[in-house]
């Protein structure tokens, strides 16, 4: 969806997508069938990142795709991105996830704060889908109260020392991370309130460990890690941005991660839909299709309606932010209903499947439960709510 | 080395065909297009063999609008240039009027090979390569599975019943494939951005030099469209043991199906 390029006389709502658009949307949704989907279940079933894959994932371009050329980026426009991730999402949550939070936790913060050394430095391997980058922000005493958190970071000389932990950081400790962005508190505001800075850290830096968490209910072909750090000195170069950007810095890219956060659950929608829809023009009960009894037909018209609905809402968001406009709110209502929709789809999906759905032989079986992320995960939906409410002036 | 490539935008095989109510076409509004899976292995190729020889690789296709999204997908693949024959005289034209039309193209076009798919999977006549080869006095190798070029030469290789033959034959050359001669690649993301920028040429009948109303005129037409028939219901044999069955199926084969 884009508007009008005049504005002059009125606005012209045109819900086309451009040709680049639509043929990243085939493309991806071509890989994924291809790629994706004949491993999906089994690389969720052994709890498996797959290297191959998120290399083949690179190959094709799905990092660094907001990210200009300079840095090996594909200098796309936002939506070209969500429309990437709700393609993959169609398909499986886990490889989402990896995109996602690769693209919009690991490549964005570098992206958008960091300097040109440390864009030089770390973006083309990135971008080119040979290393990932985690995000670390949660910890396990500081959730939805980024409060709690008591990671610090000390200037000692020229170095900085960095002492405490991280908790569900994606994409940051499997064979191919190269570090983590770590958010810490630098001090005391004015106003009493603690200060925040981010660093990058990388890999191999003495007093850091990342261990991958595993017994997951969802995203089990994600990495998701715990970050240890212990005395880890790092030099003043690795700071992202100035001290005490740390709380703006996670803000926006959080903003923009809701976009992608989103983008999963219209995609998951998408794909549990589609498998009902299918699963019951086959199915036969007492005589007929199950789609053509009403309880069954009443679920899949609801579920239409409710993913055009996302859709609609998440490429507004997207074409807002794509002309530089106030985003945000959009944003924020976007991760809400997208995520809370999906698992108002998959249950439908789930139950109209019948005891097949709860099955692993079924697809959306998993799609059940990759759903329950996305109400948590960047923001839980009632923070999501807080958000809302703060903008329309609660 | 300066490459062509025939390409045909038809209905994705995933789509659902239903004929149209004249009985002569298929019903074309809600089915989605691709690149003819045969032409996708020829875009392949020619860029393969454009990453070592050097050269450019050019799509031609006649058809209508919507086969820009076909072109423009084989330029983000990595072809360099399309040209697309859009006139609405194409709509009717049977395998020999476009083969005519992508000869008359070619006539002015300098080029060292030329590849087509061997067939279009939706009209299955297998017969556009071989026409232009005829029209434009070269050498036709079908169903290539493997090529090599050296010294101004094409050496391939095809598949007989029960062998490979390997023909050879001199540039300029036109070649048709078959299924296993590579495995074509996706369109990048970053090759789609950069598709945006490479040149398509559209072109009418007229400004290639031909009379739309004699180039599109069919020397063949559709009379008829059918589904095949509809498979009987299978029959399921019954019996105590393995014995009596095989009894009862060779029975059936014998007196019901009459095939021994």
């Amino acid at each position: 969806m884009i508007f009008s390029e005049t504005f002059e006389k009125e606005i012209m709502l045109n819900f086309d997508l451009t040709k680049e658009q639509e043929m990243i949307r085939k493309e991806v949704r071509r890989f994924a069938a291809k790629e994706i989907a004949p491993v999906a279940g089994d690389l969720d079933e052994s709890e498996e990142f797959s290297v191959e894959l998120t290399t083949k994932m690179g190959e094709i371009g799905l990092f660094g795709m907001f990210v200009s050329e300079e840095y090996e980026g594909q200098d796309m426009d936002y939506l070209s991105y969500i429309i990437a991730v709700e393609e993959i999402a169609r398909v499986d949550g886990s490889q989402a996830a990896t995109i996602a939070a690769g693209n919009s936790l690991g490549i964005g913060p570098i992206y958008y704060f960091g300097t040109k050394e440390q864009k030089k430095k770390y973006l083309p391997k990135l971008c080119t889908g040979e290393a990932l980058w985690g995000f670390g922000l949660t910890e396990p005493t500081a959730g939805s109260d980024a409060g709690g958190s008591k990671t610090t970071a000390v200037l000692d000389g020229d170095e900085w020392v960095i002492n405490g932990s991280k908790i569900f950081i994606t994409n940051a400790a499997c064979e191919m991370t190269m570090g983590v962005t770590v958010q810490a508190i630098t001090g005391t505001r004015p106003s009493g309130k603690p200060e925040y800075t981010c660093f990058l850290v990388e890999q191999g830096t003495r007093g850091f460990k990342a261990v991958p968490m595993h017994k997951k209910m969802m995203w089990r072909a994600s990495n998701t890690a715990e970050l240890y750090f212990d005395d880890v000195r790092i030099s003043k170069d690795s700071l992202l941005g100035e001290v005490g950007d740390g709380f703006h810095q996670m803000l926006k890219t959080l903003d923009n991660g809701r976009l992608s956060i989103g983008a999963m659950g219209l995609g998951g929608a998408q794909g549990a839909y589609e498998a009902a829809l299918k699963y019951a023009k086959d199915r036969i009960q007492f005589g007929q299709p199950i789609c053509k009894f009403q309880a069954v037909a009443f679920k899949l018209a609801d579920c239409a309606v409710e993913i055009e609905c996302a859709r609609n809402l998440l490429y507004k968001a997207c074409c807002l932010k794509d002309q530089n406009r106030a985003f945000e709110k959009e944003a924020a209502m976007s991760k809400l209903y997208c995520s809370e929709m999906m698992g108002r789809v998959v249950n439908h999906a789930v139950q109209i499947h019948g005891g097949y759905g709860l099955m692993k032989e079924y697809d959306v079986e998993r799609f059940y439960r990759d759903q329950k992320l996305l109400d948590i995960g960047e923001g839980t939906s009632e923070i999501q709510r807080i958000v809302i409410s703060r903008y329309i002036g609660c | 080395m300066e490459i062509i490539v025939l390409l045909k935008q038809v209905p994705s095989t995933e789509s659902f065909i239903e004929i149209a109510e004249d009985e002569m076409s298929i019903k074309k509004d809600d089915i989605k297009f691709v690149i003819n899976p045969y032409d996708e292995f020829a875009v392949e190729e020619a860029i393969r063999l454009k990453e070592t020889h050097g050269g450019s690789v050019t799509i031609l296709s006649a058809g209508t609008d919507k086969t820009v999204e076909a072109i423009r997908t084989a330029l983000a693949m990595g072809a360099d240039k399309g040209i697309l024959i859009n006139d609405p005289a194409i709509e009717g034209c049977d395998a020999l009027g476009t083969a005519r039309i992508l000869a008359a193209v070619l006539k002015d076009t300098p080029f060292d090979l030329i590849i087509a798919g061997q067939r279009a999977v939706d009209d299955d006549n297998f017969q556009v390569g071989l026409a232009v080869a005829e029209f434009l006095s070269i050498p036709h190798i079908s169903m290539v599975i493997k090529q090599e070029i050296t010294d101004g030469k094409i050496r391939c290789q095809r598949t007989v019943e029960g062998g490979s033959v390997t023909l050879e034959a001199r540039l300029p050359v036109l070649f048709t494939t078959q299924r296993g001669l590579n495995e074509p690649r996706y369109a990048s993301l970053p090759g789609i951005m950069k598709a945006k920028k490479k040149p398509l040429d559209i072109k009418t009948l007229e400004d290639i030099g031909l009379d739309s109303e004699k180039a599109g005129k069919p020397m063949t037409k559709i009379t008829a469209m059918k589904f095949p028939p509809e498979r009987k219901e299978g029959k399921i044999i019954e019996g105590e043991s393995a014995r009596e069955k095989a009894a009862a199926l060779v029975m059936a084969l014998r007196e019901e199906a009459r095939v021994i």
